[in-house]
C-alpha cells in the first residue's frame, strides 16, 4: 500500500512569526521553522499503520522552499521511505489552489492508495487542502479524523464536526486529515537518523509537474495589503488575598461584561 | 421558470443543522452578503424542510433562496452540496460566493473551488467590495497582522469565520426557486452514523459567541471542570477549552480555542486555569477583554490580560460565581 504523508515546514509558533509588510510572505529568516506539528502525527500514523499492513511505502510529500530540505529530512529519520520536496521560486506565495494543483500533481506522479494530512496548518490554517486535493485526485475525502482504521481497502474513523461526531468510511484510495488527538510523533532514534542518510530525497520544480506557476488563465487568490496590529499590553493584575473573585466580579459589572 | 439574478448577486450556501434549524452563521454570511451586494441563498435540505428554510433564510436578509434536495444522497460527504453549489453558481453567475468557515464548510468550498477553478480565500473576517470586485480581509498569526486578498479575476470562493461578521440584512421574504442539480458522480465518504452533540439550549455555541469562559489543565480532573461550566452558565457565555484539557478527555475536540482548535474574538474571554500558550493566545487574543485567574503569577496569560487575578481556581471561581449570582438575585 501506498502512503504518501502531506507535511510542510512551518515557522515555529513557540517563536515570534513576521510577516514582510510588504510581500506579506513569511519572514522564514526571523523565525525558527520546524515541521508542522500536525504533520508529524499524520507520519506517525503511517508509520504505525505501516507496522501492521505488509508492504506499505511512505512518501512524503511537501511543497516549501529549498532550504525545507534540511528540515523535512527529519521525516525520514521518523520512519518515512522517501521524500518529494516540490521546491521553486516561482512558487513563493502560492495561493491555495496552485498549493492543491502542485501537490496533487506530485501525488499523482508517486502513486498512492491513502493520502494522510493534517486537519489545518498552523501557519496556513486553511485547513481546505486536503478537501481540494482530494478533489482534483477525484477521490473521496474524509476530513478531522480522531480516529482511524484502516483494513480491507477502507479507511474509517471518527469524524469531528462543530455539531458532533460521525462514523464516516470511504473506499481507497482516499484523501483523510487527522486533528491533535492523534498522539505525537516519537523522537527519531539514532538508527532512524541513521538509515535517513540513505533514503532517495526528489527535488521537484513546478515544470517538472507539467505546472506553469505563471500562467494567466487560472485565477489566484493575491495579497493586496498587509498590516501589523500593536501587540496587547497587560492590563490590571492582582494577587488573591480572599476576595480576588469578589474584586473580578466589580471589574465584570463595572465593565458591563456581566 | 427563469429567475434573472441580479448583478450584484452574492451566493451564499447556508448550513442546515440535523434539527432542520439554519445553523448559526447563517444570519453573519447574510449580513456580510447584503453588505457587497444581493443576497442569494443556497439551502441543500430535505424536500419537506425547504420551505420553512428559504423563510427562515429571508428573514436573515437572503433577497432569494435557492433550494436542492440531496434526497438518497445525504449520506454522501461534502460531494452532494458541492454539487449544488456548482449548478448554483452557474446559474447566478455571482460576484463572490460565501460558505461559513466551519468543518463542514471548509470541505465544501474546498472541493468546490478546485473543482470551478475558482480563487479560493479561506477564514475572512470580513469582506468588502473595491472597484474590482470582492475582497476578504484576514487576522493572520493570532490577530498579529491583517491581510486583505483578492482574486486576480473571476468570483471569489470565501470562507468567513463565524462571528467576525457584525453586519446583520434586513428580514425580506425571498424569492425561492428549487434548483435542479446534476449529480457529478465524483467518489465520496460515506456518513454511516451520526451523533449530535447533546446542546444546552441556554449556552451559546463556541463559535461566535460574545463571551467565552474557557478552562485549562489548572482545573485538574473532569470533575472540576465544571466550574468553568457554572461560571460560563452565570455570565450567559460559551464554554471552551485548552488543548490540554481537550487532551485530557474532559471536553470534546470542538471545544479547543487555539491555533489548531477555534478562534474567538468576543467581548469577554475569562481563562481559568490556562497558562496561555502561544499557540492558545492566537485563538483568542483579539477578544476585546481578557480576564484570566492562575495561581502562577509569571503565566504568560497575564502578559495579555486586562483584568488577571492571581490565585486558585478553586477558591477564586466560587466566590466569583457567588459574587455574580448575588448580583442578579
Ligand atoms: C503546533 C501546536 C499547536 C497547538 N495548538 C493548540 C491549540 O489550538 N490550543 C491550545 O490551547 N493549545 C495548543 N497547543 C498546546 C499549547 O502549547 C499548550 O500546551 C496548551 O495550551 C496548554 O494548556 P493549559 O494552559 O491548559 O495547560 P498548562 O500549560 O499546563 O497550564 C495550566 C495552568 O494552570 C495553572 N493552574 C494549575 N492549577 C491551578 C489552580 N488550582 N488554580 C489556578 N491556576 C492553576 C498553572 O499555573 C498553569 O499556568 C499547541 C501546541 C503546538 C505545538
Ligand atoms: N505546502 C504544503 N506541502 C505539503 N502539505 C501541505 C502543504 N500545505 C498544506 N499541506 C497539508 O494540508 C494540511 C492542511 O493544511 P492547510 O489547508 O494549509 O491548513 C497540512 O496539515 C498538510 O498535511
Amino acid at each position: 500500500m501506498k502512503i504518501i504523508v502531506l507535511m510542510k515546514e512551518v515557522p515555529d509558533t513557540y517563536g515570534e512569526r513576521k510577516l514582510n509588510l510588504e510581500t506579506g510572505l513569511a519572514e522564514r529568516g526571523e523565525s525558527e521553522t520546524v515541521l508542522d506539528e500536525i504533520g508529524e502525527r499524520a507520519l506517525e500514523l503511517a508509520v504505525a499503520q505501516a507496522g501492521q499492513i505488509d508492504d506499505v511505502e511512505i512518501t512524503v510529500v511537501s511543497m516549501g522552499p529549498t532550504t525545507a530540505t534540511a528540515t523535512l529530512r527529519k521525516a525520514l529519520a521518523m520512519g518515512a521511505d522517501r521524500l518529494v520536496h516540490i521546491a521553486d521560486e516561482k512558487l513563493a506565495g502560492a495561493d491555495l489552489g496552485l498549493t492543491a494543483e502542485i501537490l496533487s500533481a506530485a501525488i499523482r506522479r508517486a502513486g498512492f492508495d491513502l493520502i494522510i494530512a493534517g486537519n489545518v496548518s498552523t501557519d496556513g490554517l486553511g485547513g481546505v487542502m486536503p478537501a481540494m486535493i482530494a478533489e482534483l485526485l477525484g477521490v473521496p475525502h474524509a476530513s478531522t479524523l480522531s480516529s482511524v482504521d484502516i483494513s480491507d481497502g477502507r479507511v474509517s474513523g471518527i469524524r469531528e464536526t462543530d455539531s458532533g461526531s460521525m462514523r464516516v468510511t470511504a473506499e481507497l484510495p482516499a484523501v483523510i486529515s487527522i486533528t491533535d488527538r492523534f498522539p505525537a510523533a516519537r523522537f527519531p532514534n539514532f538508527k532512524g537518523i541513521m538509515a535517513a542518510k540513505k533514503k532517495p530525497v526528489e527535488t521537484l520544480t513546478a515544470a517538472d509537474l507539467g505546472i506553469d506557476p505563471e500562467a494567466l488563465d487560472t485565477p489566484r487568490s493575491i495579497m493586496l495589503a498587509v498590516s501589523q496590529r500593536p501587540p496587547r499590553a497587560a492590563g490590571t493584575k492582582i494577587v488573591d488575598e480572599g476576595d480576588g473573585g469578589e474584586k473580578l466580579a466589580e471589574f465584570l459589572v463595572q465593565n458591563r461584561l456581566a | 421558470m427563469m429567475t434573472a439574478f441580479p448583478a450584484d448577486a452574492i451566493l451564499v450556501l447556508i448550513e442546515v443543522m440535523p434539527s432542520g434549524a439554519l445553523a448559526r452563521s447563517a444570519a453573519g454570511l447574510l449580513g456580510a452578503a447584503s453588505d457587497v451586494g444581493t443576497p442569494v441563498a443556497l439551502i441543500v435540505t430535505g424536500a419537506d424542510r425547504a420551505a420553512s428554510a428559504a423563510q427562515a433564510a429571508g428573514e436573515l436578509g437572503a433577497a432569494f433562496a435557492l433550494t436542492a434536495d440531496p434526497g438518497t444522497d445525504s449520506s454522501s460527504l461534502a460531494v452532494p452540496t458541492v454539487d449544488a453549489l456548482s449548478a448554483a453558481a452557474d446559474l447566478v453567475r455571482p460576484d463572490a460566493i460565501l460558505v461559513s468557515n466551519s468543518i463542514d464548510g471548509r470541505d465544501i468550498a474546498g472541493r468546490f473551488a478546485a473543482r470551478s477553478r475558482l480563487a479560493l480565500a479561506v477564514d475572512a473576517v470580513g469582506i468588502a467590495r473595491d472597484e474590482e470586485g470582492i475582497v476578504a480581509h484576514h487576522s493572520v498569526y493570532g490577530g498579529a497582522y491583517t491581510v486583505d486578498c483578492a482574486p486576480t479575476f473571476g468570483p471569489p470562493v470565501v470562507t468567513v469565520r463565524e462571528g467576525a461578521v457584525e453586519v446583520r440584512a434586513e428580514a425580506t421574504t425571498p424569492q425561492v426557486e428549487l434548483l435542479s442539480v446534476t449529480p457529478s458522480g465524483a467518489a465520496a465518504a460515506t456518513i454511516e452514523s451520526f451523533e449530535e452533540r447533546a446542546v444546552t439550549s441556554s449556552r451559546p455555541e463556541l463559535r461566535g459567541a460574545a463571551r467565552v469562559v474557557a478552562g485549562g489543565r489548572g482545573l485538574a480532573s473532569q470533575e472540576q471542570f465544571a466550574l468553568v461550566e457554572e461560571l460560563a452558565d452565570v455570565l450567559g457565555a460559551a464554554v471552551g477549552a485548552s488543548r490540554a484539557a481537550v487532551d485530557a478527555g474532559w471536553v470534546p475536540n470542538s471545544y479547543q480555542i487555539g491555533q489548531t482548535g477555534i478562534s474567538v474574538s468576543p467581548q469577554l474571554y475569562v481563562g481559568i486555569g490556562i497558562s496561555g500558550a502561544i499557540q492558545h493566545r492566537a485563538g483568542m487574543q483579539t477578544a476585546k477583554t481578557i480576564v484570566a485567574i492562575n495561581k502562577d503569577p509569571d503565566a504568560p496569560i497575564f502578559d495579555i490580560a486586562d483584568f488577571g487575578v492571581v490565585g486558585d481556581v478553586f477558591t477564586v471561581v466560587p466566590q466569583l460565581i457567588a459574587a455574580l449570582s448575588a448580583r442578579k438575585a
